[in-house]
This record gives structure tokens, sequence and C-alpha cells, in this order.
């Protein structure tokens, strides 16, 4: 279906080509998942697949890809649109028109399918992706996980042989994401659709791949097989695999069914260990919280955007916000940091009202990374941001800095903050919110985007921020993040606490939120691969 | 129903069309966003009245009658003739003055109805399709600018959280390239995923279609033109008639030339079938009435206050007004499943539409 011969790739000249020599096929009603680390040309393969790239980015392409037969060296990607159907991260950004209905119509205008054919596919496509109840809603007014369903909806109706995705999950919670692969699963086994997705948190998609595709990055060949031989020597792996090269299972489980079979003797061993997890060391908690919201509700227009909500943070606590999209979690952050001021109840951070403070004191207690880091950056180059930051808030020039290289080393200061990775452009603004040390550290959906060795780093920081005094609240939907580094889980929902208490007893009971060791080792509440490597070496000793 | 209102300087009249069309949108409006606009312009209609009376005594033409009050009166140089300020007030003047604002006003909320009642998608949707990329171009920028407001929120947030002024110069300054940049960015985006979809695929004739595409654009403006002419006598130097019947010829043909060239299909187009009829039929017979009340000389369409009187309420014109009411029980209600919210008032957008105090609708909010 999709071929690709001897295919290298550079953006210019100049630059190190990021594909080279790349030989491929992809067989019709295959679902392949592309892996690999930020910056390691993912994006770039699944965008030459149907000719944006170089048609629309630039750079220099040589060999061929062809789909179904046809060249993208002669067929600019709208000549490609009836066969490939194209995904990008961000439903919203590429959306045409404002109703449901007529997005989903667009391509078929396009390409001048018949009044008659065109209703009938787009009932098809309503019903298949279960958008019916939607159709005259607009756009603008869908949660994430919809809007992901009617980007997808609006290339199916195209009748795409082949569907080609750029993390399509990263942006919706648990619950959505499930839909939007189950949806996926559906078309490669209803309709013989070929599918390349490419996506970071393999947790998620790695037990519906039929292949994978491992991107090394920096132009080494790729890695292409079976997930269970892929995965046995990948760098980048779920905790799943991580779990099972612990255990020494062969093969490789890809789903927590196939683990929970093999685990029978790892649960016997780390049940008759001991009784219970090991405890992780709590905090040295002061009675008196740090930053508090009492009985707080927010309202936008006629939506009750958080009701009656209570949150205390103690001093060195990690607090994670979970709950599904558009249930409230950036209200609250919001809230905490004088953004936004509530409807009813109070908030204090160090006995003072965020709302009240003006920015320059408000940043010496609370910092806020949103959910896209980078419209924090504002400056021209790395270097220009550390010192505005310095300028403004009165630090002695260099601290920025030097914050910066405690998160993350070796940040290219020239460069402009657009041109880093995912990982990197997070990793400037927090340094840039860090550098007035603010007891209170809010983090709005940091793991988006970022492949598991910035992960690690991330929860690294976090605890050194915690053992260094720091309380920190993050709203996420990475329930791996949450099990590696939160000591309490709150999880949201309409704007209403549905449960709150120490993260372990919270993310255990729940099958949504429940990270995938959890859900293989149940009932015993074990959280992370490394808690389940410590409790075996001590055996051992 | 707003060139009826043009048509008529009874204030009775001007209310009863008031209230008419104040129903038809209450009974038929949707919970879309553009619903809400009927209460601007009622608001901007009340503003008008107020802003007309209060220049008509500050500055207005003396005209002789009960005199209700003496402002100071200033003179003015010779050049200013026609121009005074103060002087005595007649009750006369101020009522002709609020009879005027009230015209003005009441076209206002005609217009305003009709953006209530339908949206501008859809209006885009019924450009004829040589028209297509002006089209879709526009529609892009409709969906534009409540995206714009995001950005720029987001924007603001992130200033604050880096402890930086969110008002003023400097504020703004710190706004502008951020929000470009935004928008550049999303636009590029866009542009992505439109490629993808099969926008712009080649077509059989290009040059063709492009001469299709300016004989509409032509035809368009010279309609606009001529409706104009037609409207107010004088304005076009060739008289509103033969413009507009230059370009009505021009726009069928690029139309129907381009029209068949095209290989795009248009998804659902809009069907007019018996209630669009009823309802474009209501509309015309209410300036009908108007039409030849003017013809005619039905006593009481115009209202001037010489002498000083009650204005009547001619019956034949009432009755006019009162077909306008029909759109609210024929149309099909917007929260009808199955059928696509409130065409209605289209006829109400056609006739503020052609007229000139209006605008162009969809495009003036």
């Amino acid at each position: 279906m999709i071929r690709f011969s001897d295919v290298s790739f550079s953006y210019s000249a100049a630059d190190e080509p990021i594909l080279r020599h790349v030989d491929l096929t992809i067989g019709e009603g295959e679902f392949c998942l592309v892996v690999g680390a930020t910056g390691s040309g993912k994006s770039t393969l699944l965008g030459a697949i149907n000719g944006l790239v170089p048609h629309f980015t630039g750079g220099r392409l040589s060999g061929t890809v062809t789909v179904d037969g046809r060249s993208t060296r002669d067929n600019p990607p709208r000549e490609l649109a009836d066969l490939v159907g194209m995904v990008g991260q961000n439903p919203s950004a590429s959306f045409v028109t404002d109703v449901v209905e007529d997005e989903l119509a667009y391509a078929m205008e396009n390409l001048g399918v018949s009044p008659e054919a065109m209703r009938r596919r787009v009932e098809d496509t309503l019903d298949l992706l279960g958008l019916h109840e939607l159709r005259h809603r607009p756009l603008l007014s869908l949660s994430g996980g919809q809007q992901q369903r009617v980007a997808i909806g609006a290339v199916l109706t195209a009748s795409p042989r082949v569907l080609v995705l750029d993390e399509p999950t990263s942006a919706l919670d648990p619950a959505a994401a499930e839909e939007v692969l189950a949806t996926l699963t559906r078309l490669v086994h209803d309709v013989g659709m070929t599918v390349v997705i490419a996506e970071h948190r393999l947790e998620r998609v790695v037990p519906f791949a039929d292949r994978i595709i491992l991107v090394p990055g920096s132009g080494d060949e790729l890695i292409v097989g079976r997930p269970q031989d892929v995965m046995a020597g990948s760098p980048v792996a779920p905790p799943l695999v991580d779990l099972a090269r612990l255990a020494g299972w062969d093969p490789i489980p890809l789903s927590v069914r196939d683990a929970r079979r093999l685990a029978e003797p790892l649960r016997l061993r780390l049940a008759g260990l001991q009784a219970g997890p090991p405890t992780t060391p709590t905090p040295a908690s002061t009675p008196e919280p740090i930053a508090e919201a009492e009985h707080v509700s927010s309202v936008y227009g006629t939506v009750m955007a958080l009701n009656q909500v209570d949150l205390r943070i103690r001093r060195g606590e990690v607090v994670a916000v979970m709950g599904r999209n558009g249930s409230g979690k950036s209200t609250l952050l919001g809230l905490l940091a004088g953004l936004r001021r509530p409807a009813k109840g109070r908030v204090r951070i160090c006995g003072q009202v965020p709302g009240d403070l003006p920015p320059r004191k408000l940043i010496k207690l609370v910092g806020l990374v949103p959910q896209d880091a980078g419209v924090l950056l504002y400056c021209s180059s790395v270097a220009d941001e550390c010192e505005a930051s310095d300028g403004e808030c009165g630090l002695p020039p260099g601290t920025t800095a030097a914050t910066l290289d405690r998160v993350l080393p070796g940040v290219p200061r020239q460069h402009h903050p657009r041109d880093l990775s995912e990982g990197q452009r997070l990793a400037v603004a927090l340094a840039v919110i860090l550098a007035p040390a603010p007891p209170v550290l809010l983090l709005d959906e940091p793991t988006r985007g970022l492949d598991y060795p910035s992960k690690d780093r991330l929860v690294r920081l976090l605890r050194e921020l915690v053992a260094g005094g720091h309380s920190v609240v993050i709203a996420t939907h990475d329930v791996e993040l949450v099990a590696r580094v939160a000591d309490r889980a709150m999880v949201l929902a309409e704007g209403e606490v549905v449960s709150d208490g120490a993260a372990r007893e919270v993310v255990c009971h729940s099958p949504v939120f429940a990270p995938q060791v959890a859900k293989v080792l149940a009932p015993e509440a074990w959280l992370t691969v490394d808690e389940v490597r410590v409790a075996l070496a001590g055996n051992s000793r | 129903m707003g060139v009826a209102a043009v048509r008529t300087t009874n204030p009775m009249l001007l209310a009863f069309i008031a209230v008419v069309v104040v129903f038809v949108v209450a009974a038929r409006r949707s919970a879309a966003p553009w619903s809400r606009s009927l209460a601007v312009f009622f608001r901007l209609g009340l503003i008008v009245i107020v802003i007309r009376v209060v220049v008509q005594v500050v500055f207005g033409y003396r005209l002789p009658g009960h005199v209700l009050f003496t402002l100071p009166h200033v003179p003015l140089p010779g050049w200013a003739a026609g121009v005074s300020i103060g002087g005595p007030v007649t009750l006369e003047s101020v009522l002709q003055a609020a009879v005027d604002g009230l015209r003005l006003a009441v076209i206002l909320l005609c217009f305003g109805a009709a953006n209530s009642l339908a949206s501008p998608y859809r209006l885009l949707r019924c450009l004829p399709t040589v028209l297509y990329e002006a089209g879709v171009a526009v529609t892009v920028a409709l969906t534009f600018a409540p995206e714009l407001v995001i950005t720029i929120g987001s924007i603001r947030d992130a200033r604050r959280l880096r402890g930086r002024p969110t008002r003023g110069i400097a504020g703004l300054r710190g706004l502008a390239i951020p929000v470009l940049e935004g928008a550049l960015d999303r636009s590029l985006q866009l542009a992505a995923s439109m490629d993808a979809r099969g926008y712009g695929r080649r077509f059989a004739a290009p040059a063709h279609r492009r001469l299709a595409t300016g004989a509409t654009a032509l035809g368009l403006l010279l309609v606009m033109l001529g409706v104009f002419g037609a409207l107010d006598p004088g304005s076009v130097p060739s008289g509103g008639i033969p413009v507009l019947a230059i370009g009505a010829v021009l726009l069928a043909m690029g139309m129907t030339a381009g029209g068949r060239r095209s290989p795009r299909t248009r998804y659902r187009p809009d069907v007019w079938r018996l209630p669009e009829w009823g309802v474009s039929l209501s509309g015309c017979a209410v300036l009908g009435a108007f039409v030849i009340a003017g013809v005619v000389g039905v006593q009481g369409l115009q209202f001037t206050p010489y002498p000083l009187r009650a204005p009547t309420l001619p019956l034949f014109l009432c009755i006019g007004i009162l077909a306008g009411l029909l759109p609210a029980v024929m149309a099909p209600s917007p929260r009808d499943p199955g059928y696509r919210e409130a065409d209605e008032e289209m006829v109400d957008l056609v006739q503020s539409e052609t007229n000139p105090s209006a605008g162009v609708p969809g495009v003036a909010r």
C-alpha cells in the first residue's frame, strides 16, 4: 500500500538528513505504530506519506514514496486527498468550517463527490464515530476528544485507503483516548483501512499495533518488526514492557490481559515478601497548608466550571488533579495562580489572596506553567529569555540561566524558543517560572508531547523540588506520571471533586486512572516498575 | 420590512413594524451565538433616536411652531449659514427628529433581526459555486475571530504569570507580537490541513473559470450599484435600472458558465421549498403594500408635524405589515430536528441587503 524506496530527507541542504535511505513497505489493512524520541523524524516520516513533506514543508527528498502506486513526487497532497487522510496533533487548528456536519463534508466537496453519495457518507461516518448527536454543534463548543473524532471523521468521509495520525491522543484524557483508539481498531478490522500512527504514550497504543516502526533518530536505520520483538530492545518502552523485562517474561506481553496471565508467579513472590507495597517516604508535612482553596466555585457564561471545590496543599507535597477534558482542572490552577478570581469561596497562598496581588509579587509566591508552555516565552533566543526574566523578577543576573542548567543542562542558548524540542521548551519555561523560587509550582499537562527520557527527567526534577520544600500541583491525564510522583490525587468531574486522597488509593481504585503496573498486579497496590524493582532487590538481599 | 421602513415616516407604522419584527425573532430564534445580535441592534437603535433628537435640539434647523423652551443662542459667522447652535426649540422639530431617528432605528432593528436569525455561514453557503474560493476565505476569517479572542486571553494570562504588565501601552506591545505569531502559526496549520484535504485540486479549464469568477464578481458589484440607484435616484449617474439589468445578466452568465465547469459539489445545499416561498412572499407582501400605498397615495403613509396632530393608522398598511408576521408561524422551527435552522428571515436579510443604509449583512458585524 505504502512503499518507501531509498528515501532520504533533509530540511535544508546544510542539515544532516533526518531520514536516510529508508526502505519500508506497509501493507493493506495494517495498524502501524511509529515510535521514537522527540525530534527523531517521526512526523517527517508521516508527512512524507501524503506529500506534505516536502511539498508543504520544503526540504530535499530523494528516493520515491508511492501510495497505492501513485508517487508523491508527481502528486501534491491535494491530489492524494482521496487516498490518504491526515490527522494532525491539534485538531482545532485544522478545522475549516464551523459546524460538525459541514466539516465532515468539506473534503468531499473538494473532491466533487455527488450530493447523494455525500449525504450517505456523512451519515455513515457520523454513525461509525458516534458523532450523530453532535452533528449540528459548532466545532469550538466540542471537547478535545470530540474534536479529535470529528477531525478523524473529516478525513474519513473522503474514503481514503490510508489514515495517517500524528499523536492523536496526546491532548486527550484516558477515556477519550481509548475511544479514539477503539475507533481506529474498528476501522482496521471492519473496513481494512491502513493506519499509520505516531504516539508518545506507548502504553495506550502498543496493544493495538500490528507492527512497530522505531525511528532511532539522527538518520539511523529504522527498526521495523512485530511489537513483541521491537519492544524487547526498544529504548522507549511502556511500563508494561519494563515490568516484563524485570520479571524476565518471554514473549513480552503487550496488553494487560497477556501480562496478567504471566504475572501469577510475580504476584506470589511480591505478596509473599511483604503484605503491602513499600510506603513512599511521606514529606515532612506542616499542619498549616501553604496554599488552600476553600469552597471555590467558578462560572464561565452559564457553565459551572468549578463547584464548591476544596484543596489544601501542604509544604513539600505533590498533588495530582485528574479528570476528563473540560472537568475544571485548568480552571482550578488558574484560580490558584491568581489569573482569575473565584465566583464564590476564597483562595489563599501563603496567607495572601493571589487575585489581589500585583503580578510582580505574585510570581514570587506561585508559578504556573500552562498547557502550551511556549506562550510563556516571547524573546528571540533562549539567552535573551533568561536575561529578560532576571530583569523582571529583580534577580541577580544569571539566576535564570543557572536554574535552566539545573532543570535541563545543554539547552542551546542561541536558538529561538520555537526551534527547541518540546522537552527543551518546557525546560526553559520551567526555568523562567522557577527562577524567583515560588514555594508553589503549578503544572498544567506537563507531559504533553514529551518522550520517555524527557518525562524521566521531569520526574527527577519534581522530586528534587519537593525535597527542597516546594509544593507542586499537576493537572494531568498521564496516569503513569501520577503514579510516579504524586503523593495525593484528586479527581474532578464536571467541576466537582469525585475523589481526593492518597494517590495510591485513588489511582488503584479507578479502572480508568489505574496505571498499567497496578492493573497487572492488582489486587496488590503497586504503582510503578521501580517500586517492584526495589522490593525484589530488597528480597534477594 | 427594512425597505418598508424607508418608505414611511408615520411613527405608528414604524412602531408596528418593530413589534412584528421582534415577535418573529422571538418565535424563531435558535440557540446559536449570533442570535443575540437583536438586543445589540435594539440598543443601537435607541441610541440613534437619542442622538438624533439631541442633535436637532442643539444644532437643528429651526422649524416654526410651538416653542417648548429656548436655549441660549450662539451666533455663528456667515459661512456657517444653515447651521445654528441653540435658539428656540419647538415641539414640531423635536417630533420630526424623533420620527427620523425612529425610522433609522427600525431599519437597524430589521437588520439585527436578519442577523440573529440567519447564520453568516449559511449565507456563505448560498454563494454561487464560482465564488467558492472567496467564500472559503470569509468562512476561515469568521472562525478566526473567536480563536483570536482565545489566543489573546491565553497570552495575557502568560504575561501575568511572568509578572509583566497586562494593561497600558507596554502591555499592548507585548501582546501584539505573540498574537501575530499565533495567527501565522494557525494559518500555516490550516493551509496544510486544507491542502491535505483536497483544496484546490486541478480543474479542467482554469482560464475559463477565472473569467467566470470575474464576470460574477463584476455582476454582483453592478447589481449592488443598481439597487442603490433604484432606491435613491440621482446617486448613480446613469440611473439605477439599466445598471441593475446589466449586472444581473453578467451575474447570470458568470454563474452558469462557472457552475457548469466546476467539478466541486455542494453538501446538502439549502433547498427552496414551500416554507421558503411563503416566507419570501410574505416579505414581498409587506413591501408591496407600502409601494402600492405610495403610488395610490393612501392617507397616513407620510407623517409631518404640520399641522400638529396625532398620526393615523391606515388599515391597508396595517394588514400589509401583518403579512410580515406569517414567517413566525410558517417557517420551520429551528428546534425541529432534521431541518437546518432559521430560513425564515432570509427574506428580511435580502431586504436589508438591498437597503443601502444597512450595509452588507454578515460582514457588517
